[in-house]
């Protein structure tokens, strides 16, 4: 097993264990989708027109719950020393902490959403379209979450702080993903151009993320 | 294969914590930091480990590997143990013998010279902090690296764990390795030079002869 493979083997099994938090995110996101109808009223035509909305802010919020954990319980208990005395850059360690961050909460988000699109009146024609959204424009929230990660990974009530910075951060990405969620949902805009902004977002956040979370992991050992 | 260091400083929260410090030590050696509380020894460790800058002074290494950096070559065992609760005893050491490149069949070997051999399929929760750290130490033992850096190694051990990892020095010092290891007690190895932090601590009143410093001479263990 590769130094990276172990990692994400270790991250994906310490978040599906007790009080891994894996589970949380797609709890809260179901919860939080499940009480939009009750909020808003049996109004299906409304909740088909905010539906996309909806499932992409709880989607968001629901990727930052366990974000703060992603390295300050490694630089609590001593691993991110250690981590950082291994061979593995540590732009790539990042990387696949990051990677098996998306896979234990943003996955089951997925796989969860076309079926509580059903509370919100989505078909499941549009529903495959909205789920390919999340499936493309969860990771940039993740990559962008790390570096917020990275930057509150000493504070105590870090994942307040987390929110405050890497929500503004996330601005991108929601527009266009819920505007390409939209586009499959309700058209008439074509599907393609809000979602290939989104698929480029994605690809930006892979470069960007890493590399500054590292910066800004670097600093914090200090 | 030798680490140097000449002249470093330190500087933590705006206080000077240490300055002019020194010292030589090469394959097959062991060098004891010792000082107050506060006089810098973990902080000493932190920088030969590479986490923290010397505000002063240089650090290198001859021999060695010339790709990699004194971390890399190193095993630093800090306070924390690094140890996470919900993987078990077995699942957490074959986690850093795999991250740090070892083979995964050292694993069983290196938990039962620690003698934690018994309790490999436990979660990590269970353990008491000597066995926290006994599962630390194991680390050092799974994957063979030449320098170690021990801070206050036997703090949590008991008798029998101190004695052990005083022969896990000496075999390690026996094949080739190095040790710099702040401590308060003795760190129980023959020939293991002392350097010490007190005095070194930069007073208001120090002038010119503070850069100068004093230099550990770091003997030979005969194992």
């Amino acid at each position: 097993m590769t130094p990276l493979t172990a990692l994400l083997v270790r991250d994906m099994r310490i978040a599906v264990r007790v009080g891994g938090g894996a589970l949380i995110g797609v709890l809260f996101f179901v919860v939080v989708v499940t009480l939009t109808p009750f909020a808003v009223g049996p109004d299906l035509a409304l909740l088909k027109r905010i539906g996309p909305a909806i499932l992409w802010l709880a989607a968001l919020l629901a990727s930052l719950l366990a974000l703060d954990r992603l390295f300050a319980s490694d630089h609590e208990d001593g691993s991110l020393d250690l981590i950082l005395t291994g061979r593995a850059p540590l732009e790539l360690v990042i990387a696949a902490k990051g990677l098996a961050h998306w896979l234990t909460t943003a996955v089951p988000l997925i796989v969860a959403a076309p079926l509580i699109g059903l509370l919100l009146d989505i078909e499941p024609p549009a529903q495959a379209g909205l789920a390919l959204t999340l499936l493309v424009g969860t990771p940039a929230l993740t990559f962008i979450g790390v570096i917020g990660a990275a930057i509150a990974v000493t504070l105590r009530r870090g994942g307040l702080l987390l929110a405050v910075i890497v929500l503004p951060l996330t601005v991108p990405v929601l527009i266009f993903g819920v505007a390409a969620a939209n586009a499959a949902v309700a058209g008439p805009v074509p599907f393609g151009t809000p979602f290939t902004v989104l698929c480029a977002l994605t690809l930006a956040s892979f470069v960007i993320g890493p590399f500054a979370a590292a910066a800004a992991l670097r600093l914090d050992i200090e | 294969m030798r680490v140097n260091a000449v002249n470093l400083a330190c500087r933590r929260g705006g206080r000077d914590v240490f300055a002019g410090i020194g010292f030589h030590l090469a394959t097959g050696q062991a060098l004891a930091v010792t000082g107050r509380n506060g006089a810098g020894k973990s902080s000493l460790l932190r920088i030969v480990a590479g986490f923290i800058r010397p505000t002063g002074g240089q650090l290198w290494l001859e021999g060695g590997d010339p790709e990699l950096s004194i971390a890399e070559q190193a095993h630093y065992l800090g306070h924390q143990d690094a140890v996470k609760p919900s993987l078990s005893v077995a699942e957490n050491l074959r986690f850093w013998t795999a991250f740090f490149g070892a083979d995964a069949h050292k694993v069983q070997d290196a938990l039962e010279l620690v003698g934690l051999g018994a309790i490999a399929a436990l979660p990590a929760a269970y353990l008491s902090a000597g066995q926290r750290r006994r599962l630390s130490i194991a680390r050092l033992l799974a994957v063979k690296r030449p320098i170690w850096l021990l801070d206050e190694p036997a703090s949590t051990l008991d008798a029998a764990g101190r004695g052990r990892l005083t022969d896990f020095m000496q075999s390690h010092l026996a094949g080739g390795g190095l040790i710099l290891a702040a401590t308060h007690g003795a760190l129980g190895l023959n020939g293991a030079q002392e350097l010490s932090l007190d005095q070194k601590t930069p007073s208001p009143l120090a002038g010119e002869g503070l850069g100068g410093g004093s230099e550990a001479k770091v003997g030979a263990v005969t194992p």
